[in-house]
């Protein structure tokens, strides 16, 4: 039997958003192809949990309640195990860092073809064919497979389906673990760094990358976001670096937001960001290096000194709004 | 200890990356630079070896690529690695990342090392996934994107940032690491390390030296078959503002903003 197997990333008793949208778009493609989509979950699920995976269009999911869930390799274990006794062609991972791991310890496994940062799964004589913008996405290329296939999916690439009532059945599977898959233990998990900032309901958001210079630099952002009623976000540098909150952090293991003004102050725009805001209404970017990546996509580019320039705005700004 | 580093020459970023579209590859003419995030694993490698928690008798730089990658090797020795390893071979030629990471596997089971380092992403392509096909393949535990490393004896504690916030991993050595930039700073080479690169020991192999299966790599042994390349859809592209005159620049934005009622 042929098939598709995605896998559902979960924490604290609900789906990953991006993990949903691989099962959906998992359960889409299998339509297409005329065969079944199932979900893999490791750790554990409840049966109720597991079941609503059916909402989004698999018929039965695989559950490995005796695997950690959060690291990579015993994912690969329980995955290869499943694929190999079922039958599965294909592999699909929503956008997320496991995915990534998952999916490339996989390929290995199986020998298989593996595409990452997947923008848009086709159908072609009925297999798979995945779409990938490469080299900061001037060019799109698309993948076929010789064999098996793993695809995994660009941060918010795959909708999620409009979830219907239908259930998937849920069916245990044991996995002996490789012993390398065991070596590597969590310590602690999701440790939240930072304070606890909500930007994803702000309108306006004045975000700060390594080009501020210094953690001192996010002064001029606050400033400029209070002026315009808005919030701060920050680049992964910057957090990764202390500068700001990882609550506030946008693109590939962050947020995803889409406000209605991104102005981006000392940020190059790599793809890893990218994907966190590129479906913002409108897009400002501010970088004293005219080869930024950012200027190839916003809509208003200003090249010049980030220190001049937001102190001035934000009194501009502050005049304007009276 | 024995830490091996992975690294890869890439386009230098000032420099225009196209596709051949007769081959549909990458074309690799042009200039080329160390693969920026490999920089970092080099200095992680160094910081292990001057930490002094543990004793470590030799860092090599493994790579994988045409003749020109030697340069990457060079500057891989310049900022650090004692020694380095150039897999050569018209066989490899097309290889896809699984077919990539089983030719450094058999590379690095030669070398028997205790700790192999990689970027977590090159410039070029390949993102995030080299290491754990690479784990894979020498059956070693593996974790990417690091961002905080400690190492004891025989076991690493590690940091990194997941979906739902920052993990902290313990891992048995052997393993497999794929660094991220905001781990560390790396050392700009001195003078005399960059003229000594060239005297340090370099070793060129082919693919029979270390025992690889010809069939499982290159164009042939690749499982990915990559082609049909076209342009994105084109959005139409904003406006560009050079400041020369701050007032005058701060004035076009507001009326830029006003027009679109984001100053209501």
């Amino acid at each position: 039997m042929s098939g598709i197997l995605a896998y559902a990333l979960h924490y604290e008793g609900a789906f990953n958003k991006n993990s949903l949208g691989g099962v959906s778009e998992a359960a889409r493609l299998a339509e297409e192809l005329g065969c079944e989509a199932h979900a893999v979950v490791i750790g554990d699920v409840s049966d109720d949990l597991a079941a609503t995976l059916g909402n989004y269009g698999v018929t039965k999911v695989f559950r490995c309640a005796d695997a950690p869930e959060g690291l990579a390799q015993p994912v690969v274990d329980v995955m290869a195990q499943i694929m190999d006794s079922e039958g599965h062609d294909y592999a699909l991972f929503g956008g997320g860092l496991l995915g990534f791991e998952i999916g490339a310890g996989l390929a290995a496994r199986l020998n298989a073809g593996v595409t990452m940062e997947v923008t848009q799964v086709n159908v072609a004589d009925g297999k798979l064919t995945a779409e990938r913008p490469i080299h900061g996405d001037s060019s799109i290329s698309t993948s076929s497979y010789k064999d098996r296939g793993i695809i995994i999916g660009r941060l918010n690439a795959f909708e999620t389906a409009a979830p219907s009532e239908a259930s998937a059945e849920v069916e245990d599977v044991t996995v002996e673990l490789s012993p390398f898959s065991t070596q590597a233990t969590m310590v602690t998990r999701g440790e939240q760094r930072g304070a606890d900032v909500d930007i994803e309901g702000a309108d306006i958001l004045v975000a700060g990358g390594r080009g501020l210079g210094k953690p001192e630099g996010f002064e001029l952002c606050e400033a400029l976001a209070d002026a315009l009623g808005g919030a701060v976000a920050a680049t992964r540098a910057v957090v990764d670096a202390g500068w700001y909150p990882y609550s506030t952090q946008i693109g590939q293991t962050g947020k995803t937001v889409s406000p209605k003004l991104y102005l981006a102050a000392g940020i190059s725009g790599a793809i890893q960001h990218k994907v966190g805001f590129q479906s913002s209404e409108n897009i400002v970017a501010i970088n004293k290096d005219s080869n930024a990546p950012i200027f190839e996509y916003s809509d208003l580019g200003i090249v010049g000194d980030l220190n001049k320039i937001l102190p001035k705005l934000t009194e501009a700004v502050k005049a304007k709004k009276g | 200890l024995k830490i091996c580093v992975l690294v890869k020459e890439v386009p230098d970023a000032a420099v225009e990356k196209r596709i051949n579209p007769s081959t549909g590859r990458m074309d690799r003419s042009g200039e080329r630079n160390l693969n920026p995030y490999d920089t970092h694993a080099i200095e992680a490698a160094m910081q292990v070896k001057e930490g002094g928690e543990v004793e470590v008798e030799e860092i090599i730089a493994v790579t994988m690529g045409p003749s020109t990658a030697v340069r990457a090797l060079h500057k891989a020795v310049s900022l650090g690695a004692d020694r380095s390893v150039h897999l050569s071979d018209d066989a490899l030629a097309g290889s896809d990342v699984v077919a990539t990471g089983y030719a450094l596997a058999k590379v690095l089971e030669r070398e028997s090392p205790d700790l192999v380092l990689l970027g977590q992403q090159s410039d070029d392509g390949e993102c995030y996934t080299i290491g754990a096909v690479v784990a894979d393949y020498l059956k070693m535990p593996s974790l990417t994107q690091v961002i905080k490393m400690d190492v004891t004896e025989g076991k690493l504690r590690c940091e990194r940032q997941a979906e739902y916030g920052y993990d902290t991993v313990e891992i048995t050595l052997p393993a497999v690491i794929s660094v991220g930039d905001a781990i560390n700073e790396p050392r700009y080479p001195s003078l005399k390390a960059i003229m000594g690169a060239k005297k340090k020991p370099l070793d060129a192999v082919g693919i029979d030296d270390v025992g690889l299966e010809a069939d499982k790599v290159g164009e042939a042994g690749s499982k990915v078959v990559c082609g049909d390349f076209k342009a994105p859809p084109q959005k139409a592209a904003g406006e560009i503002i050079e400041d020369e005159d701050t007032n005058e620049t701060v004035e076009k934005i507001i009326a830029w903003l006003d027009e679109r009622k984001l100053l209501a």
